[in-house]
């Protein structure tokens, strides 16, 4: 069986993939993908840690499934600002959006 | 629980919840029956139901001393919670109270439904006990909350203070949930009141313990605008609907400390040095910049922003002086910083909806304008500054009293200068209203109804909680002594 930590480092690197994608782009809609990415990240995390420390416990699973509707409706919300900036602005380029400053 | 499934302490738990819910129904239901003439009565609707619902809590679901678990060990029933639910139902009430003479806000029932989703969300945050339930609470507060900020959708200020709002939020709370995840290997259990014995039985190593609420912390920061996770609120302040920018600086903030109290003491009692440790930092730093920052600023809704972050480093300080009386006076402060951050947001929400503006320099004469609102802001703003007679005097000195008691007297004395630069822009905020001659001085601003219903009674609460301590010190005490 392939032990725990593979899937622990898995996961963190996928956690630390999608920070930096959170941190390093501009595009709205590439943020929105890293934050995705963290999400998934949490969900490898939760099922690794169900399956071998608490398997007969059904709490990671059910977690992971929340995570996933949770992340369902913000991408949803958050889609619906970014066109409504973008019917504003004509652009989703988070740089561009400095109205609010000072 | 024995033999059957439901009882009746299980919905009386959820009472603020379940009303909420009930109230939302009828607010969108109204909203298709009635002409779009009377759209208007939504926000007595929602207001009045509130009230009506904290009445009707207060008669049949205040909690036992004795604090249960219920709902498969989800929600814990007690005096914490309950105050806590109360004092978000109040906010909500205010708020609708303020947007209900707004033109594109008031009128629109899916406002005031996503404000009580919101509402909803907060007062399980108080009440959540597991990490699942915590995490889907907070959610469900943020979620509404970034519609609300970016609500004006033909307004380029307020689409742009919920795509930042947004993006801010979703990834602190990703980073939140990470930590989550970890606590859950860690303990192999999602209850926060297992979690200390199971740490204590796993033996774990503290340093696994300190990144875990590293992570854990940064969420938790954001929701309470504390350094350095504050930048995004007064971007979302100035952008967002004047009502929901007060709306976010107290309930929201209120919640995020209620969800910080619980999980800190109740889940992390053995590293409580640790995260005092990082909590003074933070509160000093917080303070300290939400001050100086404030000082240049010449847009009331941005100053009032950098207050309001102000106070979370305040009321961090009764929460690191780590005792009954310092969880009392947190709570204590959270509510009457409520009532007067909703009072001082409710006057700039009347009166730039007839100036159209809000810099500071536009306030200028206002005190010929508009007598009662001068008055009311002159309350709300010494409130603010922690001026006796007001509230913001004693919750203020609980919070430097809780920190003397335990010894912290360093971070005592930071607390005491940073209320002297405070006072500065406040008073300067008044002297703009009082002494400052305008052209416009002729024109009256005039205060609608409802606004003027929500100030006064924000305005009387807060000098009643200056002046009758007691009442309201009590109220906290109950909050704070159900934690344990």
């Amino acid at each position: 069986m392939i032990p725990l930590s593979w899937y622990l480092i898995f996961a963190a690197a996928l956690f630390s993939i999608g920070l930096f994608g959170v941190l390093s782009r501009k595009n709205a809609v590439a943020i929105l993908m890293g934050v995705e990415l963290m999400l998934n990240a949490v969900n490898v995390n939760l099922l690794a840690f169900w399956r071998y420390l608490a398997p007969e416990n059904m709490a990671g699973q059910v977690f992971a499934v929340i995570v996933f509707a949770v992340a369902a409706s913000e991408v949803a919300v958050g889609l619906a600002l970014v066109i409504s900036v973008y019917r504003r602005r004509q652009s989703v380029q988070a740089d561009e959006i400095n109205l609010l400053k000072y | 629980m024995n033999g059957s499934v439901f009882n009746v302490t299980m919905f009386l738990a959820i009472f603020p919840e379940l009303w909420i819910f009930a109230l939302a129904t009828l607010v969108l239901i109204l909203e298709l029956a009635l002409p779009k003439a009377q759209h208007r009565s939504l926000g007595w609707v929602t207001a009045i139901g509130l009230l009506l619902g904290i009445g009707v809590g207060l008669v049949v679901a205040v909690p036992s001393p004795q604090a249960q678990l219920v709902w498969g060990d989800l929600i814990r029933f007690d005096r914490l919670g309950f105050v806590f639910s109360l004092l978000f139902m109040f906010g909500a009430s205010m708020t609708a109270l303020f947007s209900s003479n707004l033109e594109k806000l008031g009128q629109r029932g899916d406002f005031y439904v996503l404000m009580l989703v919101s509402t909803l969300g907060m007062c399980l945050m108080a009440s959540a006990s597991d990490i699942i339930m915590l995490y889907l609470a907070i959610e469900t507060t943020s979620i509404p909350l970034y519609i609300l900020a970016g609500f004006y959708k033909d307004d380029e200020k307020s689409t742009e203070a919920g795509f930042k709002y947004l993006l801010f939020g979703a990834m602190t709370s990703a980073v939140m949930l990470f930590g989550f995840s970890y606590l859950y290997g860690l303990a192999g259990t999602t209850n926060l009141y297992e979690l200390a014995n199971q740490v204590l039985r796993n033996q774990l190593s503290p340093f696994l313990l300190y990144g875990v609420l590293g992570l854990i912390l940064v969420g938790f920061a954001f929701k309470i605008s504390a350094f350095p996770f504050h930048f995004w609120a007064p971007d979302v302040y100035t952008g967002a609907p004047t009502p929901i920018a007060g709306f976010l600086s107290t309930a929201s903030k209120a919640a995020g400390f209620a969800v910080l109290v619980r999980v800190l003491w109740v889940g992390f009692p053995e590293v409580q040095p640790y995260w005092v440790y990082i909590l003074s930092g933070v509160s000093i730093a917080t303070m300290t910049l939400g001050n100086l920052l404030a000082l240049a600023q010449r847009d009331m809704k941005r100053l009032l922003a950098y207050s309001s972050i102000a106070h979370a480093g305040y009321a961090l300080i009764g929460f690191v002086a780590v005792s009954e009386l310092g969880i009392t006076s947190v709570i204590f402060y959270l509510v009457v910083y409520l009532l007067t951050n909703l009072a001082a947001f409710g006057t700039v929400a009347v009166f730039e909806k007839t100036s159209g503006s809000s810099e500071i320099a536009s306030f200028a004469g206002l005190s010929r304008r508009s007598p009662w609102l001068a008055i009311m802001m002159l309350v709300a703003f010494l409130s603010l500054a922690g001026m006796p007679p007001f509230g913001g005097f004693v919750t203020k000195f609980a919070v430097f009293a809780a920190a003397v008691d335990r010894g912290l007297i360093g971070l005592a004395v930071v607390g005491v200068l940073n209320s002297i630069v405070g006072l500065y822009y406040y008073l300067t905020v008044l002297k703009v209203i009082y002494l400052y001659r305008s052209e416009e001085e002729h024109v009256a601003v005039p205060v609608p109804q409802a606004s003027l219903l929500a100030l006064a009674v924000l305005c009387i609460g807060v000098i009643a909680m200056g002046i009758f301590i007691a009442p309201g010190f009590n109220i906290a005490l109950l909050g704070a002594r159900a934690l344990w």
